[in-house]
């Protein structure tokens, strides 16, 4: 089967520092991959990279079989939505405004949003917990109330592959894990409902977060890419990655690692 | 808002446009009621009121009507691409360059079509300067853009302050007319509707890529939008338009900033809709100050620019108060 998406040879550079060299990594559909490393180490701009936002100096990356290079930029939004860190709010909108804009590559040619827009922006805003809000503007939310309208047009945007940086900033403790999950069944279903039935390589799909939030990877991922920094990566399996030797080189801080109630957790020393 | 209100709003908007060209013809120093209005449709009114209907009141209440339009249009555009709500047509410096063609030629006694020429051409130099900063550093950002235009800004109003010191006190009445904004000598032509035409056209075509755009680059990037195509052709687009008022008004202020803002603050924050509403309200707005601007004080006429921001600035400051802060 094709993965969704794949990155051969990655070389990203900041100014002069080396993020990555000779990265590649193939993401499976129902994969759930977590991008870890300290502040700057470059989780954000391999992110973007792979969103096809930055073209890297080298290497490629490739949405199913084509280059992403290749695409146009409504292209590639069909297929991946990005989460990003920050968001801009210099005029004035409303929350299911701000939802029914993640239809847009969805809207080819046609100027107002038709009853189905409406239905999956309501819906999305619904699951992430913020339907009430739809008629506020969006300088009147919380920090927390953003990013999940953020997630929420992330939602209407319905992309089978899912690019996430830090997720979880501003959530609740008890809203990061259902979240993850959430995001995860939502774009395998909706990856099923677009597909064609007979199209056996469609179904499926998967995510990719950046976070600094070791734990939350530790218990929703099963694929790790941690960023040591000096272009150095370790890409694999999250049992095989996270352990307290390679975190403790990445964070360049000694991290020790307890099993409690089936799952594991790192913490400073 | 729901599905059928914008209708209903367009139909307002509409009716209270109507209206405005309707007061516009019929005021001024020859007398004309709406009769004489009706008769001149069945070709059957006096010499005297067809010739001040054709010759002055239909040229310059369209002239006000399509300055007003282009304005509020292309500070709708402004704002999008600066991302800054206190963006309006003239950030950019564009006002600055033709306010010194428009003032050369007034000061070598050149007026009609050259003083619109040299406006053009001061715009153009204007326009391509920034182009050709922002262009350089390779970044569009929207600070880079902004701080570009304001610097040039600074150098036109240098310039502007060094013709009106050193003119003839007979010139800088003319001068600070031109500045203020003038509507007395103004006329449209097909080519500044069609501008105005094709630039609403466009620009409503792509409301729904705006809409997006103003999240940021990158939202609009991972949206699907094509930002550096869309933010050019907003950067171009928003010029010409603001060309088209300058050449034919001179500098009006007002209209571009508040037109788009009030809008904003009365629902209209979908560029579907303030794109429609905001060239329609505009158009208005400055056939309404134009009126009055020709009658207060008449015989005397008033800068335009004048009246629009003395009723601009009080309605503004009551729909700001009588928003609702949500």
């Amino acid at each position: 089967m094709t993965p969704l998406l794949t990155a051969n040879n990655l070389l990203l550079r900041a100014g002069p520092r080396t993020l990555c060299s000779g990265l590649s990594l193939r993401v499976e559909q129902g994969q759930c991959w977590g991008l870890l490393g300290k502040n700057g180490a470059g989780k954000t701009s391999l992110l973007h990279t792979l969103a096809g936002l930055r073209t890297p100096p080298e290497g490629v990356v490739f949405l199913g079989e084509t280059p992403l290079a290749a695409l146009s930029p409504a292209q590639i939004a069909e297929k991946i939505g990005l989460l990003l860190q920050e968001s801009v709010d210099a005029l004035p909108s409303t929350v299911l405004e701000t939802a029914l804009l993640g239809r847009h590559p969805h809207t080819k040619g046609r100027l107002f949003d038709n009853a189905e827009d409406l239905v999956i922006a309501h819906e999305s805003l619904r699951k992430l917990g913020i339907e009430s809000l739809a008629p506020r503007t969006v300088d009147s939310l919380s920090g927390g109330e953003r990013q999940r309208l953020a997630l929420a047009m992330l939602l209407a945007q319905r992309p089978r592959l899912l690019l996430l940086d830090e997720p979880s900033n501003h959530l609740d403790l008890g809203f990061q894990t259902p979240l993850i999950q959430l995001l995860l069944s939502q774009a395998s279903d909706s990856a099923r409902k677009t597909s064609h039935p007979s199209d056996s390589t469609s179904p499926g799909a998967a995510v990719i977060m950046a976070t600094h939030d070791i734990n939350l990877a530790a218990r929703v991922c099963d694929n790790i890419v941690l960023m040591i920094g000096d272009g150095e990566t370790l890409v694999g399996n999250a049992v095989d990655v996270l352990t307290e030797c390679n975190l403790g080189k990445a964070y360049d801080c000694p991290i020790a690692r307890v099993e409690h109630e089936g799952r594991t957790l790192f913490y400073p020393l | 808002m729901s599905q059928l209100q914008p209708f209903r709003l367009l139909f307002i908007a509409l009716l209270a446009a109507f209206t405005s060209v309707l007061v516009s013809l019929l005021s001024g120093s020859v007398e004309l009621s709406l009769g004489d209005l009706i008769a001149y449709t069945v070709g059957d009114v006096p010499d005297l009121q067809r010739q001040v209907l054709e010759d002055i009141r239909f040229p310059r209440t369209l002239a006000a009507f399509v300055t007003g339009a282009a304005l509020a249009l292309a500070g709708v555009l402004m704002q999008v691409l600066l991302r800054n709500p206190l963006a309006d047509p003239y950030i950019l410096g564009l006002s600055g360059g033709a306010a010194v063609g428009a003032l050369a030629s007034i000061m070598l006694g050149l007026g009609g079509w050259w003083l619109s020429g040299t406006a053009f051409v001061g715009a153009l130099v204007s326009v391509g300067v920034v182009f050709g900063i922002a262009s350089r550093s390779g970044r569009w950002s929207t600070t880079h853009l902004l701080l570009t235009g304001v610097v040039v800004s600074a150098g036109w109003g240098a310039l502007i302050n060094l013709m009106l010191s050193t003119s003839a006190s007979a010139s800088v009445q003319g001068m600070l007319f031109w500045l203020m904004g003038d509507l007395s000598q103004s006329r449209v032509g097909l080519l500044q509707v069609g501008i105005l035409i094709t630039g609403a056209a466009l620009a409503l075509r792509a409301a729904r890529s705006l809409n997006v755009l103003v999240r940021g680059d990158l939202v609009a990037t991972s949206l699907g939008v094509h930002v550096n195509g869309l933010r050019l052709s907003l950067f171009f687009g928003a010029s010409l338009l603001t060309v088209v008022a300058v050449t034919t008004a001179g500098s009006v202020g007002f209209v571009g900033l508040v037109v788009p803002h009030m809008l904003r603050l009365t629902g209209a924050r979908d560029h579907r809709l303030l794109i429609p509403f905001s060239i329609i309200a505009g158009g208005t707005f400055l056939v309404v100050a134009d009126t009055l601007a020709r009658t207060l004080l008449a015989p005397q006429q008033l800068p335009v620019g004048v009246i629009t921001a003395l009723i601009g600035v009080p309605s503004f400051i009551a729909i700001l108060r009588s928003a609702p802060s949500k």
